[in-house]
């Protein structure tokens, strides 16, 4: 018998309803769990336990008394500490929010508390999401579960490895350039970044709002679709989030891809992609295969310039969203004697935000100005169009499309973060996803001793099943879903 | 020398109008009603910049603009786009500014507008280069002068109201041109309804000015008609005197100094800001349909040039007296509600031209702050009619009922202004007047012309309530009489 903490999503709410455990039991069970592995994780940044509880109790009241129970009844749900909750202190991991508590909650929080998720706590992650290993974290780095001298990936660092550690069934990120991918694939886990639109960003604390989606992580791809379905869905209060049908997409999960055509851009396998990774995700394709998909090549020329366009724009877009923390009205704040406010400004921004996050905005703010901004940001826009087109040019031969989700296994703590570039290299297969807007999923596809590889599906806006059907497929024909990091 | 006699004097005005119609903001839905409310009572994770808060474009606003556009003759952009305009400064809770943006891709709500204007008996066309829509600041409020306040305070009340930006070309080439042309422009907005120019801080706006095709100056934080006109007359012969000198005008920013009536530096051209502008992400673009811009142009009310064309055809007002009145929304309204009650169109005309617009000035009021109503004037106008006072004693009473709200016959009543039609009475007066002042009883007795200076001595007796025609009667029998008895001697 597996323990509580152990559990799918699936098996969670099911065992509650038919009255095998309780909610306040598997809550406990998670907690438990979490004062045995988070000392060598440190996926969170804030645990909610006394709230947790309570609300597992309410699950439980309802199900003594018959009331219907909501798609995620008594599952702990981590939350990426860039995400609001009413009350709770939402730090994006920086010195600058440290002790900000939003007034209200994100519209995903709310759709979550709606559907009986307990929430357990707030995640780990780079310095307002500006990183791709959750190494610029204010409060220390998140420990991958695999091998805890390497990195979780990032940004989403702690969401990742809080589901992949067994201290949380689910958790929600968010990925502006693969910081949901990146940690699912670092981790062995499931993390999918929805299409641009399809969930709503309200209560996001914004890094580059063009690119960014809110998504979840998941143990399996059965799970994966369940959370997505709760989290989706428009909302009156992002101008940006789209009206489209919902669709139920555990219904869409079966295991084969008959006839599905399975397009391999080489543009995946360029430069700085590893030998190990490449065979990896080869295999899936050969996989697939077997599975009845229909297997070819394509090239997406455009590609070349995603990574400077990307970081273009994420740059840009930062320096402005990031300029209202000036620390008059919340956040960090010293200087408060400084007879002008621009010194005082000055001041709490210098100190208040790490050295990536002030580099990003220095660039932004650069790329943005006068004289540069036609060079720059119009010139990434552009860019950023002829991806859009070279991925519509694909998605007409193909239903989806595989590549590797990190170009290389999980690398060493410290081992990247004093070059910059090398760290954003890093992103090459993850952001051209974000800049065409497009759903996409890692799952787990290898393991390199005690390093997780994952692969990484791409479809057409809003074809979400497609890659749940994909993912789902692979993942049966697998056991990396039932593989275990070495914890103990 | 004059001001207006400075040779190519050229303005152009940047203006802002908040969007008082609205019930809420524009991008959120706190309550816009926030003069008077307790600081930072009407705000929310949006308009407050919360992280994670993200705006939506109130639909209303939208709609205002479009028809403000139109009736300033623009043509309407098929698509709309917000930008963000990047700055520090403590009024803006996100420290960048959702306006809208001509460059960098971007496209005004509307843009190539005019309005013509008169000034004295000249009409001249003012070209409106573009009309936006962007968010209002918080205000920061000091205690005295912003030099030497020793704190800042924000209210973020203020901060995300609507505001329509209309910005024109150098067209304007007098302060006198500046103050007409706002005049203009609040008129048509507030018959459009969707402005109320009476609220404090409703309009405001910034003027570039140049002389002779010299240095462009602009100046800011003008804050009313009054401050338009002295702010830039001062701006003017400020670079008037420098030119004179031989001195340069330097390219810079200055900021009108209401209180001490002067411009001062605000920065020079070297400190000039980088806005920053790019495209708003969290917004996308508003597609205006031609259907949306018909439908918006069918709910246009009457605008002041059909409405003045209307006074002097269906009123029979003379061209000047319709365009004072429909110069001020209120005023075009009051005199409707006035001929509704007594249709003597040219008699209302005449009482608000004159005396009320007055008594207005000089108590420096705005009609909607005074306290007469349509119902009053008329009732006051009549009473004149039947002959229950004098013409005279209606100008005493009007002050009273604008400051007051008072009924006119009430004021009469009570203070004993009702016409004095007695003969008795008159002629007992007249014969204290001819007793007091026999040098001009002797005068009027040569000169029948110098009559009225008994007339007016009875007048004053009585305080201006004799009957006017009775009382000359009176004087002129009293004349002959003292001529007969004369003679007769």
């Amino acid at each position: 018998m597996p323990s509580l903490w152990e559990l799918t999503a699936r098996e969670t709410v099911e065992k509650i309803k038919t009255g095998e455990t309780t909610a306040e039991e598997c809550v406990l069970s998670i907690f438990e769990r979490i004062r045995q592995v988070e000392g060598r994780v440190h996926a969170f940044v804030t645990l909610m336990e006394k709230e947790a509880l309570e609300k597992a109790r309410a699950v439980d009241e309802k199900v003594s008394k018959g009331k219907p129970l909501g798609k995620l009844a008594g599952v702990a749900v981590a939350v990426k500490d860039n995400i609001c909750i009413r009350g709770t202190r939402t730090t994006c991991s920086s010195q600058m929010l440290e002790n900000f508590v939003p007034p209200y909650d994100a519209t995903v929080v709310e759709k979550i508390k709606g559907e009986d998720a307990v929430i357990i706590g707030k995640t780990n992650m780079d310095e307002f999401a500006m990183g791709s290993s959750t190494e610029t974290s204010h409060f220390g780095p998140t420990h991958n579960p695999w091998n805890p001298s390497t990195v979780p990936g990032g940004s989403s660092g702690g969401s990742g490895a809080a589901v992949a550690a067994g201290e949380a069934v689910l958790a929600l990120g968010s990925d502006t350039g693969g910081s949901i991918r990146c940690p699912a694939s670092y981790c062995s886990v499931v993390g999918l970044k929805p299409t641009y639109g399809l969930v709503s960003r309200y209560g996001l604390i914004a890094y580059a709002n063009s690119l960014e989606q809110i998504g979840p992580f998941a143990k399996s791809v059965y799970d994966c679709a369940l959370f997505l379905d709760v989290i989706a869905g428009h909302d009156s209060r992002d101008n940006t989030s789209v009206k489209v049908p919902l669709k139920d997409h555990t219904e869409f999960l079966k295991e084969d891809v008959e006839g599905l055509k399975v397009g391999v851009p080489k543009e995946f396998f360029g430069e700085g992609v590893s030998e190990e990774v490449e065979k990896c995700v080869w295999n899936v394709v050969y996989q697939l295969e077997e599975l009845g998909a229909f297997r070819g090549e394509v090239s997406l020329p455009s590609l070349e310039y995603a990574l400077p366009a990307y970081y273009v724009i994420a740059m840009s877009e930062a320096s402005s969203n990031l300029a209202r923390y000036d620390g008059l009205r919340y956040g960090y704040r010293i200087g408060r004697d400084e007879k002008d406010w621009s010194t005082v400004y000055s001041k709490n921004r210098r100190v208040g935000f790490g050295d990536e996050v002030r580099r990003r905005i220095i660039l932004g703010t650069y790329a943005l100005s006068a004289g540069y901004y036609n060079k720059y940001y119009l010139k990434a826009l552009k860019v950023r169009t002829l991806i859009r087109r070279d991925f519509e040019a694909a998605f007409k031969k193909f239903d989806v499309l595989v590549g590797p989700t990190m170009p290389i296994p999980p690398f060493k703590i410290g081992e990247k973060i004093q070059d910059p570039l090398a760290l954003y290299m890093c992103d090459i297969d993850t952001v051209p996803a974000n800049l065409a807007g497009l759903p996409a999923v890692s799952v787990p596809c290898g393991l390199l001793g005690v390093l997780p590889v994952g692969m990484q599906i791409i479809a057409p806006p809003f074809r979400e099943d497609l890659i749940l059907q994909v993912g789902y497929a692979f993942e049966q024909s697998t056991t990396y879903k039932d593989r275990r990091p070495p914890l103990g | 020398m004059s001001i207006m006699a400075a040779p190519g004097v050229k303005i152009g005005l940047e203006i802002h109008c908040q969007l008082t119609s609205l019930k809420t903001k524009l991008f959120c839905g706190c309550s816009s009603d926030y003069r008077d409310r307790e600081p930072n009572t009407l705000v929310c994770p949006v308009c407050l910049g919360i992280p994670g808060a993200l705006p939506v474009v109130n639909g209303k606003a939208v709609e205002c603009a479009v028809m403000a556009a139109l009736a300033l003759n623009c043509g309407v952009s098929g698509r709309m786009f917000f930008f963000r305009k990047n700055y520090f400064y403590p009024d803006m809770p996100k420290n960048f500014q959702i306006s809208q943006y001509d460059r960098a891709g971007g496209v005004p709500l509307a843009v190539n507008g005019y309005l013509h204007i008169e000034v004295g008996k000249k009409r001249k066309k003012i070209q409106i280069s573009r009309v936006h829509l962007e968010e209002d600041p918080g205000k920061l409020v000091h205690l005295g002068s912003i030099d030497q306040s020793p704190y800042t305070l924000v209210d973020y009340n203020r901060a995300g109201i609507a505001l329509l930006e209309v910005v024109t070309e150098p067209d304007l080439r007098s302060p006198r041109e500046a103050r007409v042309f706002l005049q203009r422009l609040r008129s048509i907005l507030e018959h459009l309804g969707v402005f109320d120019g009476g609220l404090e801080g409703a309009m405001r706006c910034d003027a570039n000015i140049s002389l002779a095709g010299g240095t462009r100056v602009e100046v800011k934080n003008i804050s009313s008609f009054k401050e338009v006109e002295r702010a830039l007359s001062f701006e003017i012969m400020r670079q008037k005197d420098l030119v004179e000198k031989g001195l340069a005008v330097e390219r810079e920013t200055r900021h009108w100094d209401e209180a001490r009536r002067l411009t001062i530096t605000l920065r020079t051209k070297e400190e000039e800001q980088d806005y920053r502008y790019f495209p708003e992400p969290d917004l996308v673009p508003i597609v205006i349909t031609r259907d949306f811009v018909e439908s918006a142009r069918a709910k246009m009310p009457e605008l002041p040039e059909a409405r003045m064309k209307r006074f002097v055809e269906e009123y029979g007002l003379p061209g000047y007296d319709a365009g004072v009145l429909v110069g001020e929304k209120a005023l075009a309204d009051f005199f409707e509600d006035c001929v509704k009650l007594y249709h003597e169109p040219k008699e209302v005309s005449n009482w608000m031209m004159s005396d009320l617009l007055r008594c207005l000035y000089e108590n420096n009021l705005e009609l909607p702050e005074s306290k007469i109503t349509p119902a009053h004037l008329v009732e006051m106008i009549r009473l004149i009619e039947e002959g229950v006072i004098s013409g005279k004693i209606g100008k005493r009473v009007l002050p009273e009922m604008v400051l007051t709200g008072r009924r006119p016959h009430r004021i009469v009543e009570e203070r004993g202004l009702v016409k004095i039609t007695s003969r008795k009475m008159l002629e007992e007066t007249v014969e204290r007047v001819f007793a007091e002042n026999p040098k001009a009883v002797e005068d009027a007795l040569m000169d029948e012309k110098t009559v009225h200076f008994l007339v007016g001595q009875l007048m004053k007796a009585t305080g201006g309530k004799a009957d006017p025609q009775l009382a000359n009667q009176i004087i002129l029998e009293r004349l002959k009489e003292v001529m007969k008895k004369k003679q007769g001697k």
